[in-house]
């Protein structure tokens, strides 16, 4: 789970690392008051799930309240590669004399928590790391030590020579790891993290990104999910995993690894899927009454296709599924069927009683549903 | 001979009073399985299924003999039941549990490593050597003993592989699924390793998908080690990135880890790609002649 800068900077606080102050607002007016309460100069900034704000004209400044007032008008409603600022971070603008970057992830490689330092700070991590990685310096982290102070110490080194400013760096080092391993981050970054003009280090930005694994034990952060349409919300309640795509081939799959490889196989023989949807292993007949609504309320489906090889999941309940759905929803799209193993048998009944059919191989599955959503007849 | 379980295995259902615990068990028992004890905390002295119950992995080890566990146990516990298995002299986990936190796995995978011991998943369908020995909660049916070492981070598209492979004659000397987190114990490389010193193996068949570089550091084990024929596939071609696609570990993040990369990956170490899963029986095939 991705949340915003404003909610990464609550958490941070929470730990002791120091953030510029600030507060979240909706309107320009908002954005205005809590300007006057600061009383300095501020910075406005768009709180959108993706990278590039400030390229994209999402981070204003505002001497004065007014002017930060007619900034926020600007970047609140905005549209920023595809989604709308609803909500700006105002915080006190803050004099640079260096900018440098401090993040933790997952190594999946090492299998181990990683640090990662650079004095080039302020820009693409990514982009650092194909370019210049010898400017990106990595520490793992022994999950039974925690962060020990020397390495601390080393990746401060790296990032500032005044042994205050080291000091400094080194215990927002500790903090940021406490801030991600006690609260199951996949992702925690601060970038810039930044010395200023009277020589404090303090995070400007902050970025967070939760295990969505970890979250049952950290139920105060589920209220800082954002950004999900309500088809998303009602797919993760009903523990589906969903993903919209552009396509007009709905997917109705049992498995990631099936449900991939069938958007893959639409592409190979020339269409395109509306849709990742993974209905999961134990697949009651109201998860697949679920799926089928999330699926037939995208306007671009034109033809559903189910996919499914019984292990866990039973055909017959998927069947059952099926036949409640086109009692329930008014379906107006054709529907292929593709399933086969466990009680396979008993779901091809439950099938021809409603007189639909299924056939047993994914390929001829995929063609039929391509077919049928060009218009074609089965 | 076939890889990591055999008819030698015994193994402890942990979990084993539990709805899925009990109900593949049985399927494990009637493939042949030796299941020889139970653990469910508290519910130790009982029988499941046929299966004396013990409160403890420990106690349960100590009365059978038992040198596998498979964990179905709901997420949040399923960590402590990994350590406890470890920490009993278990030498082989396979843990089905979908869910577990990624720090969780980190610290169990710490512990394997300074123990010599193995987990196989989390977030897997398990392992079955066919006419031997299933650990896993697969449809037995579909598998048929012969030369080809499956290998896969996919549950059901693993299913779909194999019942491909059974049809066209291929049979299969062990299955493994490794699970779809983005931690796991067992990579391709551990099984690569496993199936290259296994004699029965004749062929394998590799299936990736998108996140992460295990293809990539696959594909330069095979280029140097791997002397056997084999066949690989990636899934989530279409994948678009930053999205999770179900796995927690199924995610294309920071321009790394796509299809795209992967399947050069394979082809430039000589590896036979399949752009679609029915073409796997018949690569096989022709590199098995």
């Amino acid at each position: 789970m991705n949340i915003h800068e404003y909610q990464a900077k609550e958490i941070f606080a929470r730990f002791g690392i120091p953030v510029p102050p600030g507060k979240v607002a909706t309107t320009p007016a908002e954005v205005g008051t809590i300007a006057r309460e600061l009383g300095k100069p501020v910075v406005v900034k768009a709180q959108v799930h993706v990278g590039g704000r400030g390229k994209a004209g999402g981070i204003k400044f505002g001497k004065t309240p007014d002017e930060a007032e007619k900034v926020a008008a600007q970047v609140l409603g905005m549209n920023i590669k595809g989604l709308t600022v609803k909500k700006v971070l105002v915080t006190t603008s803050v004099e640079v004399a260096s900018e440098s970057y401090l993040g933790l992830v997952i190594d999946r490689r090492a299998k181990k928590p990683v640090f990662m330092a650079s004095p080039a700070g302020g820009v693409d991590i990514e982009e650092v790391a194909r370019t210049t990685p010898e400017k990106i310096f990595k520490m793992h982290v022994d999950p039974c030590t925690g962060l020990l102070p020397y390495q601390a110490r080393f990746l401060a080194s790296r990032l500032e020579k005044d042994p205050k400013l080291q000091a400094q760096i080194a215990s927002i080092a500790h903090k940021l790891w406490k801030v991600f391993w006690e609260t199951d981050c996949s992702l925690a970054e601060i970038n810039p993290l930044v010395r200023t003009s009277q020589g404090e280090v303090i995070a400007l930005d902050a970025k967070i990104n939760l295990d969505d694994n970890g979250l049952f034990r950290h139920t105060e952060l589920e209220t800082l999910r954002e950004g999900e349409n309500q088809h998303e919300k009602a797919a993760r309640e009903m523990g589906l995993s969903y993903v919209k795509l552009d396509g007009s081939v709905g997917c109705c799959v049992n498995g990631a690894g099936l449900a991939m490889a069938t958007m893959d196989l639409i592409k190979h023989y020339g269409g395109e899927p509306a849709n990742f949807l993974d209905i999961g292993g134990s697949s009651s007949p109201d998860k697949v009454l679920t799926a089928m609504r999330i699926i037939c309320s995208d306007p671009g489906v034109k033809a559903v296709f189910f996919n499914i090889f019984g292990g866990i999941t039973r055909c017959d309940d998927v069947a059952s599924g099926i036949v409640k759905a086109l009692k329930e929803i008014d379906i107006k799209v054709p529907i292929v069927i593709r399933l086969t193993g466990t009680n396979e048998e008993r779901a091809r009944e439950i099938l021809k009683e409603a007189n639909l059919n299924a056939t047993t191989l994914m390929d001829e599955g995929v063609r039929q549903a391509l077919q049928m959503a060009k218009g074609g007849v089965n | 001979m076939s890889i990591l379980v055999d008819e030698r295995t015994k193994v402890i259902v942990q979990g084993i009073t539990g709805r899925d615990g009990s109900f593949h068990t049985k399927t494990m028992i009637d493939y042949g399985t030796k299941v020889v004890a139970g653990a469910t905390p508290g519910k130790g002295g009982t029988e499941c299924v046929g299966v004396p119950v013990f409160d403890s992995v420990r106690e349960a080890r100590q009365a059978t003999g038992a040198n596998a566990s498979i964990a179905y146990v709901p997420y949040s516990f399923a960590a402590d039941a990994v350590h406890e298995a470890f920490d009993a002299g278990i030498e082989l986990v396979v843990c089905i549990t979908e869910g577990i936190p990624t720090s969780e796995v980190v610290k169990i995978y710490g512990k394997m490593k300074s123990l010599g011991v193995r987990m196989i998943g989390p977030n897997c369908p398990g392992i079955i050597s066919p006419g031997k020995c299933k650990v896993g909660i697969m449809p037995a049916q579909i598998h048929t003993r012969g030369n080809v070492g499956v290998v896969s981070r996919s549950g059901t598209l693993t299913y779909e592989v194999v019942n491909q492979l059974t049809k066209a004659g291929l049979g299969q000397s062990t299955c493994i699924g490794i699970g779809g987190d983005p931690i796991i114990g067992t990579n391709f490389i551990d099984t690569l390793k496993l199936f290259q010193a296994d004699p029965e193996t004749k062929a394998i068949v590799l299936i990736g998908e998108i996140g992460g570089t295990d293809e990539e550091e696959a594909a330069e084990f095979i280029k140097s080690e791997v002397k056997k024929p084999v066949v690989g596939f990636v899934a989530g071609q279409t994948a678009p990135p930053g999205k999770r696609m179900g796995h927690a570990g199924a995610i294309v993040s920071g321009g790394s880890g796509t299809a795209a990369e992967k399947i050069a990956a394979f082809k430039k170490s000589g590896i036979a790609v399949a752009d679609i899963p029915s073409q796997i029986s018949g690569l096989v095939a022709s590199l098995l002649k």
